[in-house]
C-alpha cells in the first residue's frame, strides 16, 4: 500500500527558541553555542542572518565570531528546547499516533491513515506548519513522500517554513539530479568512495547495478541502492513505542587535556561506571567493550574488544576499556576527549559458563546494586570510588543524568 | 518592549480550564478582566516567551495575558 510519510525538522531550532525569548535580538546574527569553560565552545545553531556571513554548526566560537564580528553568543538552555519539542510533539500527535522522533529537532510521521480525515499529505504538512507558527512561533521545514529516506531528503530542499513534496512520479527528476551524498548515511567516506568509481548523483547511484555497490560497500551498498531507488520501507514507528537498544554509551570532552595514564583512569572510570548502570537499569549485560578516543588535533579512533562473560559490572567494563587504551594509544598528543560504549548487549537474566576458581563474581555484582540504591537514594555523589577524589575537576560530572539528548541512528 | 510578570486571580473550572478574572498590576492595582476575548497557545513575539494566551478586554483595552508554565505576564 502506497503509504504518506512526514519528515517535520524544526528550522534553526535553538537559534530560533532563544529569538523566540530575546525579541532584540532577532534581526542579529545570533549563534546558540555550548559552555566555553567545559570546553564545549563551538556553535550549536545559527540563525539565518549568521549563516549569510558562513558562521558553521560546529564552529568554534572565535572562529564564527572571525568570520561574523557581530554575531552574539547565547548559551544553550536544553530544558527550554526539550519543552518545545515536547509542544511539537503534542502537535504532531493531533494528526497521527505514527509518530518516530528523530533526535530533539525533527521527527517522522506516519500519516497514511489519517488523509480520510485532514486531507493529503500535503494539507496536513500545510496545518502542522501554520499551527507551528501560530502557536510556538517557530518554522518547520515538512517533506511529503512515500518513504522516510525521501521524506527527509524533502525537508532538507526547502528552507525555511515549506513543505516539499515527492512522489512516486516526480522522484526520478527531483531526487535523482542531487549529489550522492545529500542522501542519509552518505557521509564523507562513502561519499569519496563512490566518487571514485564516477557515482557522483544519486540517480548514477540508483541506475549502478546492485552488485557493483555491494562490492564496492558491503551490505551498505544494497540498503544505500534501495535508498536512491525509493524502496526503503521502513515503518514509523507508534508513539510511546522503544526501540531495541543497540549499544550503551557515554563519552566525553574533559574540562582539560588528559596527559597520562592516571588521567585516561579517572575518566574511564567515571564512564564505565555510567554505562554500567545504564545497563543495569535496562537489565542488559555487554559482551564486548569499545573505547572512542580523541585527541587534540581532533582525530580519533574507535576500538573494540570482547569480554570473557557478560557483565554490566563497572569495574569489568572499564578494565577492559583501560586494556585496549593501553595497547592502541601511542601518547604522541594530550587527549581531549574519551568514550566508552559496551556492545554486543544480551539480557542479564542468561545463563553463562561460569568460573570454577573465581566465586567473587556474584559478589562484585551484588556490591554494584547496592551502589546503585546508595545513590538513588542520595544522589550520585554520595558514593564513588577514592581515585574520583584525586581531581574533583576532572570527574566531577554526572553521564548518567546530565545528558538528555541522545544521538539516534535511523536503523534501531 | 518587555514582559511584566502579573498576580493573577483566576477560576479554575470543573472541566479542568483556567479562567484569569483580575490582575493585579505593578504598582498594586487590581484590574478586572472585563471579558475573555480569545484563548489559546500563542507566542508572545513582543515579550519573548511562548504559553496559553488569553485576550482580555480590560477597562475597553484588549490586552494579552500570557501564562507560561504557571507563571503569567503581559506583554508592555
Amino acid at each position: 500500500m502506497k503509504r504518506t510519510i512526514l519528515h517535520a525538522d524544526l528550522n534553526n531550532f535553538y537559534a530560533n527558541v532563544e529569538c523566540l525569548y530575546h525579541p532584540e535580538l532577532r534581526d542579529k546574527p545570533v549563534a546558540v553555542c555550548g559552555d566555553i569553560e567545559a570546553r564545549h565552545g563551538i556553535v550549536l545553531t545559527k540563525n539565518y542572518p549568521a549563516k549569510a556571513f558562513g558562521v558553521k554548526t560546529g564552529d568554534v566560537i572565535w572562529e564564527a565570531k572571525l568570520k561574523c564580528p557581530g554575531l552574539v553568543t547565547v548559551p544553550a538552555d536544553f530544558k527550554k528546547y526539550l519543552r518545545f519539542s515536547r509542544l511539537a510533539r503534542r502537535i504532531y500527535a493531533d494528526y497521527t499516533d505514527q509518530i518516530e522522533p528523530f533526535g530533539i529537532d525533527e521527527a517522522f510521521l506516519d500519516v497514511t491513515n489519517s488523509i480520510q480525515l485532514f486531507g493529503s499529505g500535503f494539507d496536513i504538512a500545510d496545518t502542522i506548519r501554520r499551527r507551528f507558527r501560530e502557536e510556538l512561533g517557530l518554522t518547520a521545514s515538512v517533506g511529503v513522500s512515500f518513504n522516510k529516506i525521501f521524506a527527509k531528503l524533502g525537508s532538507d530542499m526547502k528552507k525555511p517554513d515549506a513543505t516539499t513534496i515527492i512522489t512516486e512520479d516526480t522522484f526520478k527528476e527531483r531526487i535523482w539530479p542531487l549529489p550522492v551524498g545529500d542522501l542519509l548515511y552518505v557521509g564523507r567516506s562513502t561519499c569519496r568512495k563512490l566518487q571514485s568509481r564516477a557515482i557522483f548523483t544519486i540517480g548514477e547511484r540508483a541506475n549502478r547495478d546492485v552488485n557493483d555497490l555491494r562490492l564496492l560497500l558491503g551490505v551498505w551498498g544494497e540498503t544505500l541502492w534501495c535508498f536512491a531507488n525509493g524502496l526503503d520501507s521502513a515503518p514509523v514507528r507508534h508513539a510511546g513505542e522503544e526501540s531495541v537498544i543497540k549499544s550503551v554509551g557515554n563519552s566525553t570532552t574533559t574540562c582539560r587535556d588528559l596527559v597520562n595514564i592516571d588521567d585516561v583512569k579517572l575518566i574511564v572510570y567515571v564512564l564505565a561506571e555510567s554505562v554500567a548502570a545504564r545497563l543495569r537499569k535496562h537489565g542488559l549485560k555487554c559482551t564486548t567493550v569499545a573505547i572512542n578516543v580523541r585527541n587534540t588535533e581532533l582525530l580519533s579512533f574507535e576500538r573494540q574488544g570482547k569480554l570473557q562473560i557478560p557483565s554490566y559490572v563497572s569495574a569489568d567494563i572499564a578494565q577492559k576499556a583501560m586494556d585496549l587504551f593501553r595497547t592502541n594509544y601511542l601518547w604522541d598528543k594530550a587527549i581531549r576527549s574519551i568514550g566508552v560504549r559496551g556492545a554486543g548487549l544480551v539480557t542479564a537474566d542468561g545463563h553463562f559458563q561460569l568460573d570454577l576458581f573465581d566465586c567473587s563474581r556474584i559478589e562484585r555484582e551484588e556490591l554494584e546494586k547496592a551502589i546503585d540504591g546508595i545513590r538513588k537514594r542520595f544522589g550520585n555523589y554520595s558514593i564513588q570510588r577514592c581515585a574520583m577524589l584525586l581531581d574533583r575537576n576532572l570527574t566531577g560530572f554526572n553521564p548518567k543524568d546530565d545528558h538528555v539528548i541522545h544521538p539516534v541512528s535511523y536503523f534501531k | 518592549m518587555e514582559k511584566i510578570f502579573v498576580e493573577v486571580v483566576a477560576e479554575h473550572c470543573l472541566n479542568g480550564t483556567t479562567r484569569p478574572v483580575s490582575i493585579k498590576w505593578e504598582d498594586g492595582r487590581v484590574f478586572t478582566i472585563d471579558r475573555l476575548l480569545d484563548v489559546r497557545m500563542a507566542p508572545s513575539l513582543k515579550g519573548g516567551g511562548q504559553g496559553i494566551r488569553y485576550t482580555c478586554r480590560i477597562y475597553g483595552k484588549e490586552v494579552y495575558l500570557f501564562s507560561e508554565e504557571n507563571k503569567w505576564y503581559i506583554e508592555k
